[in-house]
């Protein structure tokens, strides 16, 4: 190995690794000289867009993220909060979209592993995945193979794995046809003595190896990530790394049970940018040097440079910092499971991040400074132009409002998702509660009492039109999924998902939406502990819709006392909790029958969010409502439909005769829930609601076999159902 | 009823079996799949679900041919009980100790659902605590559930009756839409000749509980505690 082999340092080659000029002085001016080949590699990895967050660090910094359950916020793998009785819960979301899109099984499969895996490494088991996808037009020609491959290797990759998949959601929308989003959510749950992070202690201790071996795959991929598309982007199919699901569940049980046997000082899973990540971080953290002789890295290939050792993003690895003296003891560990370990270095007090290969130096580099001196932006941004408000008067109303809800509930975003998450198992471990279909999935919490429950939601079509209402709307709809099954909200994960950062009115788009998450999370009390970004999710210079997803949890102190979206019996009434104006700007009624997307989305009062959410709950733990959804797309009608579908029983419905019927049924008013009680309860919550100053209108009564909107005539549910259920599975057989 | 559970590489539903048949009163051993032997005074045998050696050459085929296996066999050979569930069936078939083959299923994606089942008969170790022709929900998650063999085989599994479960819907009406994989004439599980080797794909053990789909798949593991 000889410099001779290694490229000399040019404009054009610093221009490839993605560093712009004066990214490259500062890089230059840190080392005192020029850098090596291999030094380059590492800037390129460290300071780009998807692990450096320069661009959007400092509007992340505003964001509400310390509360009483809050045991480590953003900055480790994942977010921890504590949940009572020495139990934590360790979640984070993030995203693989760019993959996805060039190699969509594998992208999706690994996006879901690399997520997994930062649970694992907090010392968490993992107890349940979600994940969020986007994709473009159903009738843009990439869409079909695209769905068909991220379902594919989602569930490929965490049905192996063994984890229940349990929710999510898929949205279509033409702005998705250049880039799709593949954000996938692990959920974990840990003993709160029992929780690992990266921070190496002290010095001259070994670090280790362990997991699959290194191989050339993935070589620059979150520098790929960090750029837009144009064309020819399946010729960054070299970038994508190949998951393996089966070396992830030895990795999984041989890390727990080293964690068990006492030995781990510090791990940290090798994710984007890989071994040049987590070991800069290790070292960076515990304020330590780091010196890595790559000669011992277990290498897939011969004769691997040193520069693609450290920028290769080969899966299912991990380091870690152990205890001298247990050595033998994790020793026996790997080789029980079958796994490659070596060390490979040790910690230094220099606080230089030294690479050797075969004793040649390759790089020699401040550790602290490349991630404190890492290049920060404060982009320029412009707010995105305000939306006239649309009166509801002003928008046409349908010929029948039960065709328009079956145009709706049949529609490529209303329709059943059953063709999805019936590929993942979501019954794995016995715990699901609630599955896939509801409001938000739960968890029992091993054998109970007390349960999780779990969602993750945002209105892609609001966030455009209004980037802070849109930013306030996804947590609120989060906070709201997740109160509706009768959980009590304590944190949540963002994965922010924007175009270019370099076009103000794109940076406008992410700044108003982060105002909004922060503004509802402080509100809401529901704090920020872990999340991602990602940006340049823009091809040929479209760009996505801003897509900020919201993941939450919840906790349930008796899982037993949860509520689900189903109808239980007839003659019960049901009532909608929250005030309707029939609010249609920027609504699915409005997109999907009048085909336009205008208008100002609906606001979001968070305190009444708050005061109806609370009310709700409380019903919910006191037995006295017999089903619950939440009120978002599609307004009454949908979420009226949905219930009867669930349950199998048919509703007769009265409009409120204050408001155009369409905009009555089809208005997406915030803050609402629908529910059904006895009428013995029924009469109770109207007293007490009124009582409470919360606003609470009877909307009908549930039975029968059909659902029937005043002034239309019934629809059966036989016929509803297929509307529902038809669409998707026969678009994805449509040849 | 001491129960042993053997564990592969890639094994990752074997909790899941432990959790049921504890509640049904046995006593559970987790056994690595490295052993050479079982333990002392075991009566059951498990394979549990999973993805053995990442299903990787084909499921259940590496799994067949680990050291814990010729131990299973000669606990089969002496009568001795043996419950093999999705890739548990896989890995028997594998292993000679069952016939036939698990294909891809016919639409060719993995499905995950709640499943109903008719009971075949009553009178074996592993569903005394049914009724005949019971309809049970139970729920699948497999790719790879098309039980297929050569006709001969199939004649003998019928006529010897030693269809333990088939797939049919709510109302108990086998095979058509209900049948999730295409397996031949419906079958979702298989007893060996002597009835003491139960392969089945539909996972019981995930239907214990009231809260969480049902008690429906309980009474295979109570049924089994009796047997010893």
């Amino acid at each position: 190995m000889t410099l001779k082999t290694e490229p000399a340092i040019t404009p054009a080659l610093v221009r490839d690794h993605g560093l712009k000029p004066d990214e490259y002085e500062r890089f230059k001016k840190l080392l005192g000289r020029e850098p090596s080949f291999t030094e380059l590699g590492i800037c390129s990895a460290m300071w780009n867009e998807h692990c450096s967050y320069k661009s959007s660090k400092i509007h992340l910094k505003t964001l509400p993220t310390s509360g009483a359950r809050v045991i480590h916020g953003p900055g480790e793998n994942a977010g921890v909060v504590d949940i009572g009785d020495g139990q934590v819960i360790a979640f984070k979301m993030e995203s693989h979209n760019h993959p996805s899109y060039i190699e969509p099984y594998q992208g999706a499969a690994t996006g879901v592993g690399g997520i997994l895996r930062d649970v694992f490494t907090m010392g968490a088991r993992p107890i349940a995945c979600l994940n969020a996808l986007s994709f473009g037009s159903p009738s843009h020609p990439r869409t079909k193979h695209l769905v068909s491959g991220v379902v594919a290797g989602v569930g490929g990759y965490g049905n192996s794995f063994g984890v229940p998949t349990l929710g999510g959601s898929v949205y279509f929308h033409p702005r998705y046809n250049g880039n799709c989003l593949v954000n996938a959510m692990a959920v974990g749950l840990a003993k709160s003595d029992g929780i690992f992070t990266s921070a190496a202690t002290s010095v001259g201790k070994p670090i280790v190896y362990l997991g699959s071996k290194t191989g050339r795959d993935g070589i620059h991929g979150a520098t790929m990530a960090s750029q837009e598309f144009g064309e020819g982007a399946e010729e960054k199919r070299p970038t994508v790394q190949v998951g393996d699901p089966f070396a992830e569940k030895l990795l999984l049980e041989a890390t727990l049970e080293l964690m068990a046997s006492g030995a781990v000082i510090a791990i940290q899973d090798m994710g984007a940018a890989g071994l040049t990540s987590s070991s800069v971080e290790m070292g960076a953290k515990g304020n330590l040097g780091v010196e890595l002789n790559l000669e011992n890295v277990p290498c897939r290939e011969t004769g691997m440079s040193a520069y693609e050792m450290m920028l290769s993003e080969s899966q299912e690895r991990m380091l870690m910092v152990l205890k001298p003296e247990l050595e033998d003891v994790a020793k026996a560990i790997f080789i029980k499971w079958g796994l490659d370990f070596a060390v490979i270095g040790h910690t230094t007090d220099t606080k230089r991040y030294v690479v050797k290969l075969n004793g040649e130096i390759k790089a020699d580099m401040p550790i602290k400074e490349m991630g404190d001196e890492a290049p920060e932006y404060d982009r320029p941004h412009v707010e995105t132009a305000k939306r006239a408000v649309i009166k509801a008067t002003d928008i046409e109303p349908p010929v029948s409002n039960a065709d328009a809800l079956m145009q709706l509930v049949g529609s490529p975003n209303g329709c059943s998702r059953r063709w999805v998450w019936e590929q993942y198992d979501h019954i794995i471990l016995g715990n699901s509660v609630q599955i896939p279909g509801g409001d938000a999935a739960i968890v029992r919490l091993e054998d109970g009492p007390k349960g999780l429950a779990i969602t993750c939601d945002v209105t892609p079509r609001y966030c455009e039109a209004d980037p802070f209402e849109g930013g306030k709307q996804a947590v609120a709809e989060c906070w709201r999924n997740l109160t509706a099954v009768g959980g009590e909200p304590i944190a949540l994960t963002d994965n922010l998902n924007f175009g270019n950062p370099e076009r103000p009115e794109i940076m406008g788009q992410f700044v108003g939406c982060i105002k909004g998450i922060g503004e509802a999370a402080r509100v809401l009390e529901f704090p920020v502990v872990s999340g991602n970004v990602s940006l340049y999710n823009e091809t040929n210079g479209q760009a996505i819709l801003p897509t900020p997803t919201i993941g939450g949890i919840a906790l349930l102190d008796d899982v037993t006392l949860n509520a689900t979206i189903a109808f239980k019996a007839a003659g019960e009434v049901i009532l909608v909790i929250g005030e309707t104006t029939g609010w249609l700007g920027c609504s699915m009624y409005l997109a999907d029958i009048c085909g336009q997307e205008a208008g100002a989305p609906p606001p979001v009062d968070l305190l009444a969010e708050k005061r109806h959410g609370d009310f709700v709950r409380a019903l919910i733990r006191s037995k006295h409502v017999t089903a619950v959804h939440d009120c978002s797309d599609g307004g009454l009608a949908v979420a009226i439909a949905e219930m009867a579908l669930a349950g199998n029983m048919g509703a007769s419905i009265k409009a409120g005769a204050y408001i155009p019927h369409h905009a009555f049924y089809f208005g997406e008013d915030q803050a609402r829930y629908v529910i059904t009680a006895t009428q013995a309860e029924a009469a109770k919550i109207n007293t007490d609601a009124k009582f409470a100053g919360i606003p609470i209108m009877s909307l009908g009564e549930t039975g029968g076999e059909a659902l029937t909107l005043e002034g239309e005539a019934p629809i059966s549910l036989i016929t509803l159902r297929n509307a529902h259920e038809h669409w998707l599975p026969e678009y994805m057989s449509r040849k | 009823m001491k129960a042993s559970i053997i564990v592969f590489p890639g094994s990752n539903r074997e909790r899941d079996v432990g959790r049921a048949l504890e509640k049904a009163g046995s006593h559970v051993s987790y056994v690595w799949h490295a052993e050479h032997e079982l333990p002392i005074g075991t009566d059951l045998v498990v394979l549990p679900g999973g993805f053995s050696y990442g299903d990787y050459l084909r499921c259940g085929a590496i799994a067949a041919r680990a050291h814990a296996m010729d131990a299973v066999r000669a606990h089969a050979a002496k009568g001795g009980l043996v419950l093999g569930i999705c890739n548990g069936f896989q890995i028997l078939c594998e292993s000679g100790l069952l016939p036939g083959v698990l294909m891809r299923n016919e639409q060719v994606r993995f499905t995950c659902r709640f499943q109903h089942l008719r009971v075949e008969q009553n009178d074996t170790a592993f569903t005394r605590d049914y009724a005949r022709h019971q309809t049970i929900k139970v729920c699948i998650a497999h790719g790879e559930g098309n039980y297929i063999a050569d006709s001969e085989t199939i004649k003998r599994l019928e006529n010897e009756n030693r269809v333990a479960f088939r797939y049919c819907n709510e109302a108990g009406i086998i095979g058509g839409a209900a049948n999730p994989n295409g397996a031949t004439n419906d079958m979702a599980g298989i007893y060996s000749d002597k009835f003491n080797v139960l392969g089945m794909m539909p996972h019981p053990e995930n239907l214990i509980d009231a809260l969480v789909g049902g008690m429906d798949g309980l009474p295979l593991f109570t049924g089994l505690n009796r047997a010893a």
